[in-house]
């Protein structure tokens, strides 16, 4: 829990969106914010935040905040 | 084999006949696709008479001038399902392409790019330099070619630095404090040909930087149009690097906006190697018969992503000749070519070419 609440911290930063607008079914490109340029800062600021660095298969899955924890998942971050 | 599957298979894995086998049956369905859902492309198809939309060979499915993605919005969607306009460089009053993506055909580009560059560099994402300007990306909605290719490497590498400033001046400073930090590992260099030599080799050496990239790789496209004047070719380019920076893995690729995603990256034989999801053949000028290996002529692209737009046949203004097939040194299936220049005539189009002739033409 404590980390899908850093997590959602973590988007809504980057993507510069209102928290409450960070849930499971927010999608990239869905939103002007979430384009291929903030994609690029969203994976550096999760890189950062979680201690991690993804592989470029990963970074391009990450499709949704939804996907995005299943994939920090992979990488022992528990949610 | 679905696509989602092709994409998950090695980019050179699959020889002539199995290749030529999953190419025409994605295109026959891609031609149908897109005669169904884009009403001017079914009637180039009838003009010219090739409404059949089940072809026995890939060369006899029906290819358009690229040059029609100047003069026609071509699309397959639904204006509200376009997440992203591509567009060609092209200086003011010229014409530019302009390619519309959904999300699925997006999805397919950025898979494909990146089973390529990984069977390049691997899996894991370097610290990368991208030797151009942060502002080529400043304008989000509309992504120019030299943008997107730029946004599109991007997923390959991390701590990213832009190595010109506003000014294209070099950020000296920055590069060395970059290359300090990563001194451990492999780095990832990204930039359009033109761009690598005047901006970025040109200036190393002008300055008299010592800088070290025996640990780089980099990747470049562009062409050579603007560098044929100081008789700049791959091999020489390439030495150039080598004796200035160390830098030994080089790669060049060829593409374009219009098939963005397969691209087709130089492989050991020196020459640009297709993928698996691509295809080049070589048509004689004259009667559009398919050229052998060895012959010069006007290249064809195949490439089974385009799902938004009908751009799966295109002919395009590039001269070329197949080289071989099957037998390249480095163990990567597919033919390989080589770009030999525009067609006489052609419309002058190239992402550097366009650089410089709207930024610094007379000045370099």
């Amino acid at each position: 829990m404590e980390n899908t609440e850093k997590l959602r911290q973590v988007f809504a930063e980057s993507l510069e969106i209102d928290k409450n607008k960070v849930v499971d079914s927010l999608e990239y490109n869905s939103i002007p914010e979430w384009d291929s340029v903030a994609h690029m800062s969203l994976v550096a600021a999760i890189d950062s935040a979680f201690d991690i660095m993804l592989d470029t298969d990963d970074v391009i899955d990450m499709s949704s905040f939804g996907e995005a924890k299943k994939i920090l998942a992979k990488y022992d971050v528990e949610f | 084999m679905a696509l989602d599957d092709v994409l998950a298979t090695g980019p050179y894995s699959l020889s002539h006949d199995d290749k030529q086998q999953l190419l025409v049956e994605h295109l026959n369905r891609l031609t149908q696709h897109h005669a169904e859902q884009c009403d001017p492309y079914r009637r180039i198809l009838q003009a010219y008479g090739k409404d059949k939309q089940v072809w026995d060979r890939v060369e006899d499915v029906p290819f358009l001038p690229i040059s029609l993605f100047k003069e026609f919005a071509l699309k397959s969607i639904p204006d509200d399902a376009v997440v992203k306009t591509l567009t060609s460089s092209g200086t003011t009053g010229q014409k530019v392409s302009r390619i519309f993506l959904d999300k699925e055909t997006s999805r397919y580009q950025t898979k494909a790019l990146a089973a390529i560059m990984q069977d390049f560099i691997g899996g894991k994402r370097l610290p990368m330099l991208i030797l151009d300007t942060q502002n080529v990306i400043k304008d989000r909605r509309l992504f120019s070619a030299r943008g997107a290719g730029i946004l599109g490497l991007s997923n390959f590498g991390r701590d990213h630095l832009y190595v010109l400033d506003n000014d294209m001046q070099l950020r000296a400073d920055e590069l060395k404090e970059f290359l300090a930090t990563h001194r451990d590992t492999d780095i990832l260099l990204f930039g359009f040909t033109f761009m690598v030599w005047k901006h970025f080799y040109q200036e190393i050496k002008r300055l008299g930087l010592d800088i070290d990239l025996a640990r780089g790789v980099l990747i470049h496209s562009g062409g050579w149009k603007k560098l044929t004047d100081e008789a700049v070719d791959n091999a020489s380019f390439k030495k150039a690097l080598n004796h200035l920076c160390g830098l030994e893995r080089i790669h060049n690729f060829y593409g374009m906006v219009e098939q963005i995603g397969s691209i087709y990256m130089e492989g050991d034989t020196g020459c640009f190697q297709t993928p698996i999801f691509s295809d080049i053949i070589i048509r004689d000028p004259i009667d559009w018969s398919v050229l052998p290996a060895g012959r010069e002529g006007i290249i064809e692209l195949v490439s089974i992503l385009p799902h938004s737009y009908p751009g799966h046949v295109l002919l395009t203004e590039d001269l070329g000749r197949v080289i071989g097939e099957d037998d390249s040194p480095d163990g990567r299936q597919g033919k390989y070519f080589e770009v030999l220049g525009r067609v006489p005539k052609a419309e002058i189009r190239g992402c550097s070419d366009t650089y410089a002739e709207e930024v610094s033409e007379g000045a370099v």
